[in-house]
């Protein structure tokens, strides 16, 4: 079996739904014979024809106001924003409508869509293309954030949200679309959301980490275990509804906690998990909790994008802060 | 230079203020009891308007959107659908969304605060109130997808005012479902007035149905006050829809005679006398003088039908004021389809102190 990316995950996961269940209908700005700017959607209009497979107007607004539209009448949309930062028009259907549908009509109507969206820095990109929103969506109830970090997860979790009964905003870190290769069975079996994934056992300190953002945690966690540091390092998949549990069980072991976030530092989730783990587990730690995050600043052009992001040496740092009585 | 492209819109009235044709009638119009029938539903809509205006007065329902003066326009799209049609309405369409199955306490439970007010039992794939304002449009192009996509010969029809054509979402609607031939008629009710913004500082358009030309697609206006025009035209965009000919646009013209909603006062922004001009050519009046002169109708039937109207309003009302609060685990149980686990102890919380718990 040949070993696949992290976007050819996501393009595994689609087709396999679109195979599986009729009622998925994939949209978007250049879904259909170019096949995504990304590549995400590519091969799918050939096999699956152009009514499935829909290339739209360029309005992303319109995007998420017709999945919700479909989604109401019993399709399974899939829509696609090019980059983030052109999610932001869509937000008033995701959050006036998709997030309420449900709740708004007593269960009369549901809203099955995902929302892909490729987010977050370090592919060079122009302006406006490189941001990390998810706290702003994971802020607004009745919509899921889910944000894979492997090609296994990225197929794993895709499939599980296009089951999902209610909407899904599901950002995928671009910067790791091509980065590791993975041999990922086509077998359809979803992964669990609402749950965090634990990649790597430890005993020493929790870190807490998603999206792109795991693989300077890893390697960061590589260069402290020389030092005899053992972290514990999970990947949060599911940004909301956020799986306490797991992370709670963890600091409760460790005794300390370090979160690893791109976004901006201020009103985040590395804010949100520290509030819960403050909430719920203060008297199990024995440090401070520990945030290594974006600058609170606009993302700056790619120039400086690397001086933004936290680097494996800030990883670093930020963990030895967590260790520190 | 030369001309590439020229439009024309055109207008259509069928009975004039005086309730005279003013044009050959449509088939279904010289079916007497079709006309009474929706003469009736624009009797209801009107007395239930007034009721709910005079719960809201006396503290028994939230703020409220009057529907006065969009009798015909709300009607007549409601007579022109197919039950397996779709409504996609804003916030004032009661005579659409009656004619389609939504009940009279759905609506007071809407506005008096209760989300079960959209659990339209007997309207069951039409979209719920729309208060952001335009987006529904959107909506209403999704459903309409759906139906091409699966083959149904089913059609949505999207509802909006004059001053949700500024709205993005209105154009990105129209201009998808021109590109895909979308089965989905959109209605622009201009009632001439958004909140206190008149259409003039809306939009330099001459017409609203314009807008339609820039999608690609066919725009009307009609007579919002002539039901006759409203149905007439509705049902002949959605023969056309439903025959895969693609989607519509129809302006309707009429007038908002009340305030914008129960929280407004539109003596701060706009003369009497032009209220007094509209309130002249409304369209109960006038659907009301052709049947009687016709010979159809009479001060006994009129009388009747108030009062069959105001029992039906006032058994909705009961109903209404009847029906007890939501449980207040309701905000957590139509979140999701299953309630994910932190959302556990916040219910239980919320049901602590609901039932006025201490610690």
């Amino acid at each position: 079996m040949a070993a696949i990316t992290l976007i050819e995950g996501v393009t595994r996961a689609l087709a396999h739904e679109m195979e599986r269940d009729e009622r998925v209908i994939v949209l978007g700005e250049d879904v259909g014979v170019n096949g995504g700017v990304f590549r995400a959607t590519a091969g799918l209009q050939q096999r699956f024809g152009d009514q499935r497979v829909q290339d739209t107007p360029l309005a992303e607004a319109m995007i998420a106001g017709l999945s919700v539209g479909m989604a109401a009448q019993g399709m399974r949309p899939v829509a696609e924003i090019q980059f983030e930062g052109f999610v932001y028009p869509a937000v008033d259907q995701i959050v006036n409508h998709a997030a309420r549908l449900r709740t708004r009509t007593r269960g009369r109507l549901t809203c099955p869509m995902v929302l892909r969206v490729p987010y977050g820095g370090g592919i060079h990109a122009p302006e406006h293309h490189s941001d990390s929103p998810e706290a702003m969506f994971a802020h607004m109830p009745g919509i899921r954030v889910v944000i894979p970090s492997s090609p296994a997860r990225a197929y794993g979790l895709l499939l599980a949200a296009i089951r999902s009964p209610d909407p899904v905003v599901f950002f995928e870190p671009k910067r790791i679309y091509r980065l590791q290769k993975q041999e990922v069975p086509d077998d359809g079996e979803a992964l669990p959301l609402d749950v965090c994934y634990t990649l790597r056992e430890g005993e020493d300190v929790t870190v807490v980490t998603w999206g792109a953002m795991t693989w300077e945690t890893l390697k960061a966690a590589d260069q402290l275990a020389d030092d005899g540091i053992s972290c514990e390092i999970i990947d949060v998949a599911t940004i909301s509804p956020l799986d306490h549990e797991t992370i709670l069980e963890s600091v409760e072991r460790t005794g300390r906690l370090c979160i690893v976030q791109e976004a901006p530092r201020s009103f985040g989730v590395a804010s949100e998990i520290a509030a819960v783990v403050a909430e719920q587990a203060l008297y199990s730690l024995r440090t401070p909790i520990s945030r290594v995050t974006g600058y609170d600043t606009i993302m700056p052009l790619f120039r400086l994008e690397t001086e933004y992001m936290p680097s494996v040496q800030r990883v670093v740092d930020g963990i030895r802060a967590a260790l520190e009585e | 230079m030369e001309t590439i492209a020229d439009f024309e819109i055109q207008y259509s009235q069928f009975l004039d203020p005086d309730g005279r044709p003013s044009d050959t009638l449509p088939d279904f119009a010289q079916d007497s009891e079709q006309l009474i029938e929706m003469y009736r539903q624009m009797t209801l809509v009107r007395i239930f308007d007034g009721k709910a205006i005079n719960l809201q007065r006396t503290g028994k329902l939230g703020t409220y959107a009057s529907s006065l003066g969009h009798e015909a326009s709300h009607v007549g799209i409601g007579a022109a659908m197919r039950p397996e049609d779709c409504l996609a309405p804003s916030y004032r369409e009661y005579g659409a969304m009656l004619w389609r199955g939504v009940k009279m306490s759905e609506i007071l439970l809407y506005w008096g605060g209760d989300e079960r007010g959209s659990r339209f039992e007997h309207a069951p794939h039409d979209f719920p109130f729309c208060v952001p304002i335009a987006t529904q449009c959107l909506h209403a192009a999704g459903a309409a997808m759906a139906y091409q996509l699966r083959g149904e010969p089913r059609c949505a029809v999207s509802i909006n005012g004059d001053g949700g054509t500024s709205e993005g979402a209105f154009y990105e609607a129209l201009n998808v479902a021109g590109a895909k031939k979308l089965p989905v008629v959109f209605v622009v009710i201009n009632n001439k007035w958004a909140i206190s913004v008149p259409l003039e500082l809306q939009t330099a358009s001459r017409t609203l149905a314009q807008k339609a030309v820039a999608a690609g697609i066919p725009g009307l206006q009609v007579d919002g006050n002539d039901v006759i025009a409203v149905r007439h035209w509705m049902e002949r965009a959605l023969e056309r829809a439903r025959r895969g000919e693609g989607p519509a646009l129809i302006e309707a013209i009429t007038y908002r005679l009340s305030d914008h909603t129960t929280a407004d006062d539109a003596s701060r922004y706009r003369k009497k006398e032009e209220v007094e001009a509209a309130r002249a050519i409304e369209p109960l009046l006038r659907l009301r003088r052709y049947l009687v002169e016709q010979g159809l109708w009479d001060d006994a039937r009129e009388e009747a039908l108030r009062a069959e109207c105001v029992e039906r309003v006032d058994a909705a009302v009961e109903s209404y004021i009847n029906t007890p609060r939501a449980p207040v685990t309701d905000m957590f149980d139509y979140l999701f389809e299953k309630l994910p686990d932190h959302l556990v102890a916040q219910r239980e919380m919320a049901q602590h102190y609901d039932r006025g718990g201490r610690h």
